[in-house]
């Protein structure tokens, strides 16, 4: 059957046969870095024609139609544009840190991509700590933008560099807290392990009540991560004009619009790891006839439609929910995620001893 | 107590949060109606509201008539000098002098449709239309003549 694992595996031993070690692994690795680098620009084309097409559907407009068959073409011809566009850097701002800081947040949406597995036995790096990987990267994150946000030498650039200081590194405890969970419930921070264990269910059925408050804690802060609305007081267009971003033009824009749309993906993919089985498919305990069927459907099918739904759901509330204050979005971390998702541990710490998780 | 309202809180705030998230999901899986206007494709059959401001015009009935006396009121209201007012005199039949417009100039690119002219014209000879393609290659273009060619005033105006 024609399986990524398949078509990997024998790429590699193809590899192994014609060229020494050494060289496979420089050959692999340079495989593994345009096939990411590919997904990147494929994902973002998609994302953004998705976003600006959920956008419109909600609103009761039409969205982009005129590039191409029914619009979709609109993002390639927008990316087109940044291309060419020239990037300028403002006479005030810190030249270097000013370009740096697009590349790191590239490079951390790049670094994020290692652990996540696409299908099965399909993952570039299957490293122990996988989960804490993920979480101790995306804090890395913060500091593209507040780098940014400095160099720009505008007053309100430093505004929402500040602000989403202080957003990512509270979310980042509420999302660290609700991943726990479910690290509780399969006794491990591998991604495959995490993945196997959920192959007679998903954790959001088998782990019911602590599941189901961490799912939500985890997809509010990860959209408060990843500065979305409703919680996007870093770019906040009415009030700080784009907030960080605002001196960026061309391709340095167009890279951090990138990181933004890869971070959403990566953390929609964690979320359907940890809550929706990755690319299990949807198991009922031991229905071996329904399981059966249901592995008939390729892994990366499962995979890629759990990870869009999850950016379906981030999307529908971006849609939905007004800006927050900067006061509202802190009290709403520290007065109720937290405490929630202290307690929320507790529980699924109990629940996990006692074995009452189906 | 503090706990019960502290948990009623939460959960009334994720109901309210569903019930807007209902109301979009709801649109989205709806797409039927759209509620805004295909521009370039509906030109022929677009409806603008009866209030939209686009520019001043002074309507001429089929005898290329206007209502316009020539007073200059519309000048004098005008807060950025769009409307100049060019006065000439006609003989009437009995042989008297009489004051009429020879030019009303409007200045477009100085417009910004305040309506103040339109209220302060006594014979209601100007008007705002409709219209909103304003865009030309020259800018000289946008300096119109409201009144056209050999045009009169209508019988029983003053």
């Amino acid at each position: 059957m024609w399986s990524l694992t398949d078509i990997t595996g024998r790429l590699d031993q193809w590899l192994n046969q014609t060229f020494s070690s050494t060289w496979v692994l420089v050959i692999e690795m340079l495989i593994a870095g345009v096939a990411v680098i590919g997904l990147f620009a494929a994902l973002g084309l998609v994302l953004v024609l998705m976003e600006r097409r959920v956008a419109a559907w909600i609103q009761i407009r039409l969205g982009p139609n005129r590039v191409g068959p029914f619009g979709l073409l609109q993002s390639l011809a927008d990316t087109l544009k940044l291309l060419v566009k020239e990037g300028m850097t403002p006479s005030g701002a810190d030249k270097f840190l000013f370009n740096f800081a697009p590349y790191i947040a590239m490079m951390v949406a790049m670094l994020l991509m290692a652990p996540i597995a696409f299908a099965k036995n399909f993952q570039l790096w299957d490293l122990n700590i996988g989960v804490l990987y993920i979480s101790a990267i995306s804090s890395i994150m913060v500091i593209s933008i507040l780098m940014a946000g400095w160099a720009s030498n505008n007053k309100y650039s430093l505004m929402g560099a500040m602000r989403s200081g202080a957003q990512i590194v509270s979310y980042e405890l509420s999302a660290g807290l609700s991943v726990l969970t479910i690290v509780v419930f399969s006794g491990s921070l591998n991604v495959t392990d995490i993945i196997n264990s959920q192959a007679d269910g998903w954790w959001i059925f088998k782990g019911h009540l602590p599941a189901w408050i961490s799912f939500v804690i985890f997809i509010i802060a990860v959209t408060a991560e990843t500065n979305r609305a409703p919680f996007d007081l870093a770019e906040a267009e009415s009030e700080l004009t784009a907030g960080f971003h605002t001196e960026y033009s061309g391709m340095k824009f167009a890279l951090f619009f990138l990181a933004e749309y890869i971070n959403v993906f990566i953390v929609c993919a964690l979320g359907a790891i940890l809550f929706l089985g990755g690319w299990m498919p949807f198991h009922i305990g031991h229905w071996e006839a329904f399981n059966h069927v249901m592995d008939y459907v390729p892994s990366s099918i499962w995979f890629f439609g759990k990870t869009f739904f999850l950016i379906f759901l981030i999307m529908w509330f971006r849609w939905t929910f007004p800006r927050l204050r900067i006061d509202q979005l802190l009290n709403l971390e520290w007065k109720y995620l937290l405490p929630i998702s202290m307690f929320n541990i507790l529980l699924a710490t109990a629940i996990a001893i006692l074995g009452w998780h189906f | 107590m503090f706990l019960i309202k502290y948990i009623k809180e939460v959960f009334g705030a994720i109901r309210s949060l569903l019930v807007g998230m209902r109301l979009t999901g709801y649109y989205f899986t709806h797409h039927k109606e759209i509620i805004t206007e295909q521009y370039p494709d509906n030109r022929d059959t677009l409806k603008l509201a009866d209030r939209f401001k686009g520019e001043v015009v002074m309507p001429h009935d089929e005898k290329n008539e206007h209502r316009c006396t020539g007073c200059t009121a519309c000048e004098l209201a005008c807060p950025n000098g769009t409307i100049k007012v060019v006065t000439k005199f006609d003989i009437t039949p009995e042989g008297k002098k009489k004051k009429a417009i020879d030019k009303l100039v409007y200045h477009l690119e100085l417009c910004t449709m305040c309506n103040l002219c339109i209220v302060a014209c006594p014979s209601d000879a100007i008007v705002m239309a409709p219209t909103f393609e304003h865009s030309v290659f020259d800018r000289s273009a946008l300096t119109k003549i409201l009144n056209k060619p050999d045009s009169k005033i209508m019988e029983g105006v003053e």
